[in-house]
């Protein structure tokens, strides 16, 4: 079911007139609720400019605190991704194995690391860093992050991977068997390019969980990601601890949008230029996709329902 | 060696049954809301869609530790919301949970979105054709078939909420992480082994858990 | 052929990340015998922080300014480190910093794993309240007020297991978050080291809003952190501090921080910390 319309009825002039209804009455509470929130805000001096000018006239706001925040947030994300992503692959098709004693391992390592707190790895990796390696104490928490971001998001991808792999058609191995391939040929030749479509989704939500987590390394590890600045910046303004946290959620939902934004596009080719093949993409309920087909992300024009995608 | 581990001062397993708490609450709420969202964003009304979208949109890419925060120092000591008032704990578990349904119902919104997809569009254009309404395909038809598709998805996310109720310790809701801290605090001298204490916790919450559900996904999937 | 291309990425960003792990291993193990490393808070007006000019301002940092320039470090080659609490005993112990001046309490259990010397400041926890407060005069005045105070802390844990177990207790993820709420007066005070509230009260944004209420609620004897055993380290520190309070730079930099907070410290402390 990919197209969502078939759910119900094209609207008659009776629902249309019901759905502006709904949507000037929507308006207006939403106006109502923001007036309610902004006059206390007032009312409490929330909404003094002390608190929230730095962030205008300022610039040294900017340059101290939060672009290299950003800067390091991005750093330790793209390191975790562009790391976890080969390791995640070799551990999905591990599990994937007709090899007992490579699915028993591949499988532990999975499930261990997804059970534990990403901060309790980051940490663990903080320590052992420091006791077996000589890594500079500078950049030492960097390291901590991205392993740990690596060690989750591995076993995350892994099973991203193995889903995707499941859920194409049986006909696919059979046929590649037919030709005489290998099982090494069969899946880095027919399994995985086709999966990839497949997984496209949960890799970019995992990018953008990858973006948020690095957060986790702030507080405790003493890596300066952006969402820790915050820290530093209400020190230094009076406590305007709602105007910095405005602020930092703004710019994370701006990298994210745009992250997942780039990512469909990229994901909208992908399909098109598999157009001819064929696959039959998530039409396998019986398999655990991890994450599976999201449709593609509307750009803000309201159309939410999904038109064909396969 | 486990000097440090005084569970006469350390309520070890009060704060882990805070932690289970904190994440059944959560699970249920953002089971209803997440189902919700789900059913706005495929409903016929435009503007369901719009506020569905929006709202997975932003709370997807917020970190939650920001919603958690802004329950906290927004809802709660600027606007003065405080579900039903009480001592700052209930207060505090409260808003906990208001926050980890916010955002952890994205994540169910999309898992079931998903799932709708892999119900055949005949199912739905035969319940049309029987004159059920939008609601009643959904609810008698769709969102059945669906449920039993998603359950795999759905144990990942309850896992990563399990694991992400630890964020509630920045609004001082004493569950696991916050102990951890006060361990840390004053247990310097053992800080690795206060970590692998509470790695350990975490597993044997999150892997029965994720056996369990692995199995049950197996049992209800609809069999094509 | 999809397949050749991807491979073709994942490899190169093998490649990518170990060339990372090589630039960021090998820089500047060689250590410059003029340089010092520092711990410091970041954070915290009044003590240790560090402001949108890039400098670090304090008591804290002064305190530790005074001590490198004895041990024959100019001020110029003094290299801050942020020093997260749960960080501090590891940053010593690996040897990260050469000593740390980060608000750091003397405590049985913290002397299992490093040395301090000092102390070179005796600290109460105390109260922050708004500046037409007037019903908090003792401590157990609190047992039907609202607080606030940092997740985990040991002020906040005073409060809960000693002080005040009946009060109502707010833990938040840093001092800024207690301020707003006493702003909004969803909580009535903010409790923590008399250090860390004058620095705040102290601040221009804050002039005329809060107060400190000056109870003594606890000793904390600030000290400095440094490597366990180091006792040649211990009293060259030691020495250098007590020439500070002699020569009046410890008053100066008391005043300098904390004095628009109407704060009123406890004279220089004796020092204790000789092994």
């Amino acid at each position: 079911m990919s197209d969502l319309s078939v759910l119900y009825d094209a609207p008659g002039p009776r629902a249309k007139t019901r759905n502006i209804l709904y949507t000037v009455l929507f308006v207006v509470v939403m106006a109502l609720v923001v007036w309610w929130v902004l006059a206390i805000m007032a009312d409490k001096g929330q909404l003094a400019g002390e608190k929230w000018l730095p962030f205008v006239e300022d610039s040294r706001v900017w340059t101290t605190f939060i672009l290299p925040g950003l800067l390091n947030t991005l750093k330790a994300a793209a390191l975790a991704i562009l790391i976890a992503l080969p390791f995640g692959v070799l551990l999905g098709v591990g599990r994937l194995s007709d090899h007992r004693w490579v699915r028993a391992p591949a499988g532990a390592v999975v499930e261990f690391f997804r059970a534990i707190p990403v901060l309790l790895l980051m940490l663990f990796a903080n320590q052992a860093y420091a006791q077996f390696s000589d890594i500079d104490p500078e950049t030492r928490p960097l390291f901590a992050v991205v392993t740990g971001l690596v060690l989750y998001n591995a076993s995350v991808i892994a099973e991203v991977v193995r889903a995707g792999v499941l859920s194409l058609p049986y006909g696919q191995t059979d046929a590649a068997k037919a030709i005489g391939m290998r099982k090494g040929q069969t899946m880095s030749y027919v399994l995985l390019p086709q999966a990839v479509t497949v997984m496209l989704p949960a890799l970019v939500s995992q990018l953008v969980v990858i973006v948020k987590d690095t957060a986790l390394g702030g507080a405790m590890l003493g890596f300066p990601e952006l969402l820790s600045r915050v820290q530093s910046i209400t020190a230094n303004y009076g406590a305007n601890t709602i105007a910095a946290f405005t602020v930092v959620a703004l710019i994370f939902v701006l990298v994210n949008f745009a992250l997942t934004s780039v990512a469909h596009r990229l994901e909208s080719r992908a399909r098109r230029s598999r157009k001819g093949t064929g696959a039959v993409i998530g039409e396998d309920p019986g398999s655990d996709v991890a994450v599976p087909v999201i449709p593609e992300q509307p750009t803000g024009d309201g159309a939410a329902v999904k038109k064909g995608a396969d | 060696m486990f000097d440090f581990l005084d569970l006469e001062r350390y309520d070890l397993l009060g704060a882990f049954w805070v932690t289970v708490q904190l994440t059944v609450y959560s699970a249920i709420g953002s089971l209803i809301w997440g189902t919700v969202l789900a059913a706005m964003r495929v409903s016929p009304v435009p503007l369901m869609r719009a506020f569905g979208t929006a709202y997975v949109n932003i709370m997807r890419n917020t970190p939650l530790t920001v919603i958690i925060v802004a329950t906290s120092l927004g809802l709660w000591q600027t606007l003065g919301v405080t579900l039903a008032g009480g001592t700052f704990d209930d207060i505090g578990f409260r808003l906990a949970v208001l926050g980890f349904v916010a955002y952890t119902a994205t994540f169910v919104c999309e898992s079931i979105r998903s799932g709708i997809n892999t119900v055949p569009v005949g199912q739905a254009e035969a319940a049309r054709a029987l004159g059920l309404s939008f609601t009643q395909v959904l609810r008698l038809i769709v969102l059945p078939q669906a449920f039993r598709a998603v359950v795999a998805p759905l144990a990942n996310v309850l896992i990563a909420l399990t694991k992400n109720t630890t964020v509630a310790a920045t609004i001082g809701v004493s569950e696991a992480a916050l102990l951890m801290k006060e361990m840390v605090e004053n247990e310097s001298q053992a800080i690795f082994l206060v970590f692998a204490v509470f790695a350990f916790g975490f597993i044997l919450l999150t892997l029965p858990t994720g056996l369990l559900l692995g199995w049950v996904s197996k049992r209800v999937a609809v069999k094509r | 052929m999809k397949l050749r291309k991807s491979g073709v990425a994942a490899a190169s960003a093998v490649v990518l990340a170990l060339t990372a792990t090589a630039c960021g291993g090998g820089s500047d193990s060689g250590k410059n015998d003029d340089k010092i490393t520092i711990g410091i808070k970041f954070d915290q007006p009044g003590l240790g922080l560090k402001t949108p000019d890039g400098d670090y301002t304090g008591f804290d940092v002064d305190v530790a300014t005074y001590v490198a320039k004895e041990l024959g470090h100019d001020a110029k080659d003094i290299e801050w480190k942020e020093a997260p609490s749960a960080e501090r005993e590891n940053l010593i112990s690996r040897g990260d910093v050469d000593f740390i001046v980060a608000s750091y309490s003397i405590t049985d259990e913290r002397k299992q794993k490093v040395s301090f010397a000092g102390p070179y400041f005796l600290a109460h926890q105390d109260l922050l309240v708004r500046a037409d407060e007037k019903g908090i005069t003792k401590a157990e005045d609190l047992n039907s007020r609202k607080l606030c105070s940092v997740t985990g802390s040991t002020s906040a844990q005073n409060i809960k297991n000693e002080l005040a177990p009946k009060a109502q207790l707010q833990q938040v993820g840093g001092y800024s978050q207690c301020l707003t709420g006493l702003e909004n007066k969803a909580v009535d005070a903010l409790t923590t080291d008399d250090t860390i509230l004058a620095g705040y009260a102290a601040q221009p944004q804050h002039e005329g809003k809060f107060k400190l209420a000056g109870l003594s609620l606890s000793d904390e004897n600030y000290g400095i952190g440094l490597k366990k055993g180091d006792t040649e380290l211990q009293g060259k520190i030691n020495k250098a501090l007590e020439k500070m309070v002699e020569d009046g730079a410890w008053d100066k930099a008391v005043k300098d921080n904390f004095g628009p907070a109407n704060y009123k410290n406890e004279s220089a402390p004796k020092i204790t910390e000789t092994s």
